[in-house]
C-alpha cells in the first residue's frame, strides 16, 4: 500500500470513529444532514480523491477513492462521498468543471437533453437520487432524441426535489426537471464506452461501502457473542451459534478478498465483468450476513437502541444500487455462454489483460 | 479481523508461460487418449504413468529445492499448474498426497537423509504416498488416535489401524501419524508422525468401498510392524504441530472448490445454445463465485509463500469451496433435464453422476464442514 493511501486511511478512520456516532448516524436519518463531518472531509480535501489535481481535485488515484470508501461504509457515514466524487469524476472525465459544493449523481432517470438554438433544455424525473437536498448540483448522463449520451451538471435549485429515503433512511430523493435551461458549454457528449466505464464505477462504489458494511457487521456480532449470556455462559460458547459465525466470517472475508482486488486493480481497469463479479459477491455476502447477525443477535439486534441496523440496513439498501446481483449475472452468463470453449480461459485470465478500457 | 485478510496475489508472467506449457501438454494427452476428464479426480483419478509423465515435465516437487530433485519455482506457479490440471479432469490422485503434503512436510521437518531418499522420488512421479490420519475411533476428534509406536532397541513397532486411507493400496509409503507416550492428560502431546513402508510385514490393506463400488479408500492394519528409528519424521513427540502445519497446505488448494469443475464446464457447453434467463443468471453466479474463491485461495498460496501458516484463512476457503462444489451439482441438475448415471453414454450424465455419488465426500475430508466452522470461531475468538 503506497504511504499516502494509508495516510489517507488512518486520517479518515480517525474522523468517522470521533464524528460518525450513532447519535449521528440517527440525527441524520432523522434529517439533520451531519454539516461538521462533511466540512472535515472537505478541509482535508477527502471529497476530492480520486480526481486528478490538475482538474480540480485532491490527487490520489481511484484505488485511494475505493479503498475510502470501505471506511466509510465500516462507520455507515451517512454522508454523499461516493455520489460527490462519483459526480466529478465523471464531469472531470468529459472535460466539464469540477465542483466543491456537494454534488450528486443520476443513472436511473429520463431525462432528455432537447438541443436549442442557444443551448440546452433539460426535462424530465431522475429518481432514487442520493443527497439531492442536500446537494447543490447533480451530476446527470441522459439522452437526446438521437440517442446520443450527454452529460451535464444541473443546478438543483432550479430543480424541484422530492424527499425520498432508502432502507438505510439516507435521502434518496427525485429530482424533477422542468425545462433546465443550459448553456452550449455546460453539456457535452459522452460515448457509450465512457458511460459504461462510469456505471461500473458507480457499481464499484456499492461493492466498496458494503465491504466496509460486512467488516462492521461480523465485528459486532463477534463482539455480541462473547459478551451476551444465556444458560450460564457466553452464547459464542454455543456451536450453533459458532457454526453461524464462520459462515458470516467466510462471506466477509470472501468480499475483503473481492474488495482488495479491486482497490488494486482499478487504476489499471477493471473489466465490466470483474465489477459484476464483485457486486454478486458483496450481495451475496449482505443477503447471508445480515440475517446471520440479526440471527445472533437475537430481538436486541433489531431495536432501535443497537447499532446492528445502521450497517445491516446499509447492506440492504446498497445491494440494490447499480446493479442488482440478478440482472448483472444474466448478463455474465449471457457472455460466457455464448463462448463456452473459453469459460477456464475467462477465469484465469490476467487481469490487465481482460480490461477492455484506459 | 486481521487473520481473516488475505492478500490480493497477481499471478506472475512466468506463471502464465506455464499455464500456456500445461494446456498444451493437457491437450495433447487428451488427444491421444491419455485420460478421459472426470470429476474429482485428485480422489479417483489414479494413474502411475500420468504421474511419472507429470513428474517429467518438472511439474511435481515444483517449489522443492533443486538439490533434492525439485524445481525451485513459486507457490504461484504450483497453483498454475494444480488449477490446470484440475480444470481438465486429469488423472492426479496417485501423486497428489506426496506432492502437496509429505514434499513440504520433509522439507521442514524432515532429517537430510530422509530428504536425499525421498524427494528426489517423489518429485519424478516414482513413489507415492498415503496419509494415515483416522482411525476407526477417531475422526474428527483426530488428537485421539490410540495406533501405537513403541520403541524397542533401535527400532518401533506399531500397532494399530487407520481407516479412510486414499489411495493406500497403490502408495509405497504413509506418513502414520502414532502415539509415541501413552495418552496423557493433553491428548495433543506425545503423537509423532512416522514414514512407515506399506510393503513391510504385518501390514494389511483391506479396501473399503465407496457407495459407487469404486475402491480408493482403505483400512490399513499394522500388528507389529517394525520401522526403523530414522523414519521417524522431526521431533518424537511433535507430531499434532507438524500436522497442523501441513493443514493450510491441504485445505486451501484449488481442489478445495474444483472438485467438480468438469460439471461446471460440461453445464455451460450444453447450455451454449440456451436463451433461458434463468440458466444465463444461475451460470453467472456459478463463474462468480468461482473467480471469488480463486482469489481467496490465491491469497492463502501468497501467505503460504511468504512463509505463513494461514490456518484461519485456509479452513474458510475449503468451508466455501466445498460448498461450492455442491452448488454446480445442485445447479446443473435443476438446469438440464437428465438421468444421472456413471455407465452413461453422455458425458453430462456420467460427469453429474460422478458428482453427486462423491459429493458427501467434499465437506468431510481433510476436516469437515463442522470442525473447520470451530476452527474458525476460535480465531474470531468467541471459542
Amino acid at each position: 500500500m503506497s504511504e499516502i493511501r494509508s495516510m489517507l486511511e488512518d486520517t479518515v478512520s480517525k474522523v468517522l470513529r470521533d464524528l460518525c456516532t450513532k447519535e449521528l448516524i440517527s440525527a441524520a436519518e432523522k434529517g439533520e444532514f451531519p454539516e461538521t463531518l462533511w466540512e472535515t472531509l472537505e478541509e482535508l480535501g477527502v471529497n476530492a480523491v480520486g480526481i486528478h489535481e490538475e482538474k480540480g481535485g485532491s490527487g490520489g488515484d481511484l484505488g485511494d477513492f475505493m479503498d475510502l470508501l470501505k471506511i466509510v461504509g465500516y462507520y455507515a457515514a451517512p454522508v454523499p462521498l461516493a455520489e460527490h466524487i462519483l459526480s466529478n469524476f465523471a464531469l472531470s472525465e468529459c472535460g466539464l468543471p469540477v465542483t466543491n459544493t456537494i454534488s450528486t449523481f443520476s443513472f436511473e432517470n429520463e431525462i432528455d437533453f432537447d438541443k436549442t438554438d442557444s443551448g440546452w433544455v433539460l426535462s424530465g424525473i431522475a429518481k432514487f437520487v442520493p443527497w439531492a437536498r442536500n446537494a447543490k448540483t447533480i451530476t446527470i448522463i441522459g439522452k437526446t432524441f438521437e440517442n446520443q449520451y450527454k452529460i451535464a451538471n444541473v443546478r438543483l435549485k432550479e430543480c424541484q426535489v422530492r424527499n425520498h429515503e432508502n432502507l438505510a433512511g439516507d435521502p434518496f430523493d427525485e429530482v424533477i426537471l422542468n425545462h433546465i435551461l443550459l448553456s452550449e458549454n455546460e453539456v457535452t457528449a459522452i460515448d457509450n464506452s465512457k458511460v459504461g466505464e462510469i456505471f461500473d464505477l458507480a457499481t464499484l462504489t456499492r461493492v466498496m461501502l458494503m465491504t466496509g458494511s460486512m467488516e462492521r457487521t461480523l465485528e459486532l456480532s463477534v463482539t455480541y457473542t462473547k459478551e451476551r449470556t444465556q444458560f450460564g455462559r457466553p452464547i459464542g460458547k454455543f456451536q450453533a451459534v459458532q457454526q453461524k459465525l464462520a459462515i458470516l466470517a467466510g462471506e466477509t472475508t470472501a468480499s475483503m478478498a473481492v474488495a482488495d482486488f479491486i482497490i488494486t486493480n482499478i487504476d489499471a481497469g477493471i473489466s465490466t465483468e470483474e465489477a459484476s463479479m464483485a457486486k454478486i459477491q458483496l450481495g451475496d455476502a449482505a443477503q447471508e450476513g445480515a440475517r446471520i447477525a440479526h440471527q445472533v443477535h437475537g430481538a436486541m439486534g433489531f431495536t432501535d437502541e443497537h447499532p446492528l441496523h445502521q450497517s445491516t440496513r446499509r447492506l440492504w439498501a446498497w445491494r440494490d444500487e447499480y446493479g442488482l446481483e440478478s440482472i448483472l449475472a444474466k448478463k455474465l452468463g449471457e457472455k460466457i455462454l455464448s463462448h463456452p470453449e473459453d469459460l477456464w480461459g475467462f477465469i484465469t485470465r490476467h487481469t490487465k489483460a481482460t480490461s477492455d478500457k484506459r | 479481523m486481521k487473520e481473516l485478510k488475505l492478500p490480493n496475489v497477481e499471478l506472475p508472467e512466468e506463471a502464465e508461460y506455464l499455464r500456456r506449457e500445461i494446456r498444451e501438454f493437457l491437450s495433447e494427452e487428451r488427444s491421444r487418449g491419455s485420460f478421459e476428464p472426470k470429476c474429482d479426480t485428485w480422489l479417483g483419478g489414479y494413474s502411475a504413468e500420468f504421474s511419472r509423465k507429470i513428474g517429467e515435465q518438472g511439474w511435481l516437487g515444483m517449489t522443492w529445492p533443486k538439490k533434492y530433485g525439485g524445481h525451485e519455482r513459486t507457490a504461484l506457479e504450483r497453483f498454475v499448474i494444480t488449477e490446470e490440471l484440475l480444470a481438465a479432469g486429469a488423472p492426479v490422485a496417485a501423486h497428489w498426497f506426496g506432492d502437496r503434503q509429505t514434499g513440504p512436510l520433509l522439507l521442514r521437518y524432515g532429517t537430510k537423509e530422509q530428504k536425499q531418499r525421498f524427494l528426489p522420488l517423489l518429485a519424478r512421479g516414482e513413489i507415492f504416498f498415503a496419509i494415515g490420519l483416522s482411525e476407526p475411533n477417531s475422526g474428527s476428534d483426530l488428537a485421539s488416535v490410540s495406533t501405537r509406536a513403541k520403541k524397542s532397541g533401535n527400532k518401533w513397532i506399531v500397532n494399530g489401524s487407520k481407516i479412510w486411507t486414499s489411495g493406500a493400496h497403490h502408495a509405497h509409503f504413509m506418513i502414520t501419524l502414532v502415539r509415541t507416550a501413552p495418552l496423557g492428560e493433553k491428548k495433543h502431546e506425545g503423537l509423532s508422525q512416522i514414514l512407515l513402508d506399506l510393503s513391510a510385514p504385518g501390514i494389511t490393506i483391506r479396501p473399503i468401498h465407496l457407495m459407487t463400488g469404486e475402491h480408493h479408500f482403505n483400512e490399513v492394519i499394522m500388528e507389529d510392524v517394525e520401522v526403523s528409528e530414522d523414519m521417524i519424521i522431526g521431533l518424537e513427540g511433535g507430531g499434532w504441530k507438524q500436522s497442523l502445519a501441513e493443514l493450510a497446505y491441504e485445505r486451501s488448494g484449488p481442489e478445495r472448490f474444483m472438485s467438480t469443475y468438469p460439471l461446471l464446464e460440461e453445464l455451460v457447453r450444453k447450455l451454449s445454445d440456451s436463451d433461458s434467463d434463468y440458466a444465463k443468471i444461475a451460470v453467472g453466479r456459478l463463474v462468480s463465485r468461482l473467480w471469488t474463491l480463486r482469489k481467496m485461495s490465491l491469497g492463502v498460496a501468497g501467505l503460504l509463500e511468504q512463509g505463513k501458516s494461514p490456518e484461519i484463512a485456509a479452513a474458510l476457503v475449503k468451508d466455501l469451496g466445498t460448498e461450492y462444489e455442491n452448488e454446480i451439482i445442485k445447479t446443473a441438475r435443476l438446469l438440464i433435464p437428465s438421468h444421472p448415471s456413471v455407465t452413461a453414454d453422455s458425458s453430462f450424465d456420467a460427469l453429474l453422476a460422478q458428482s453427486i455419488l462423491h459429493a458427501p465426500g467434499f465437506t468431510l475430508r481433510g476436516g469437515t464442514t463442522e470442525i473447520l466452522r470451530g476452527i474458525i470461531a476460535r480465531g474470531l475468538g468467541v471459542r
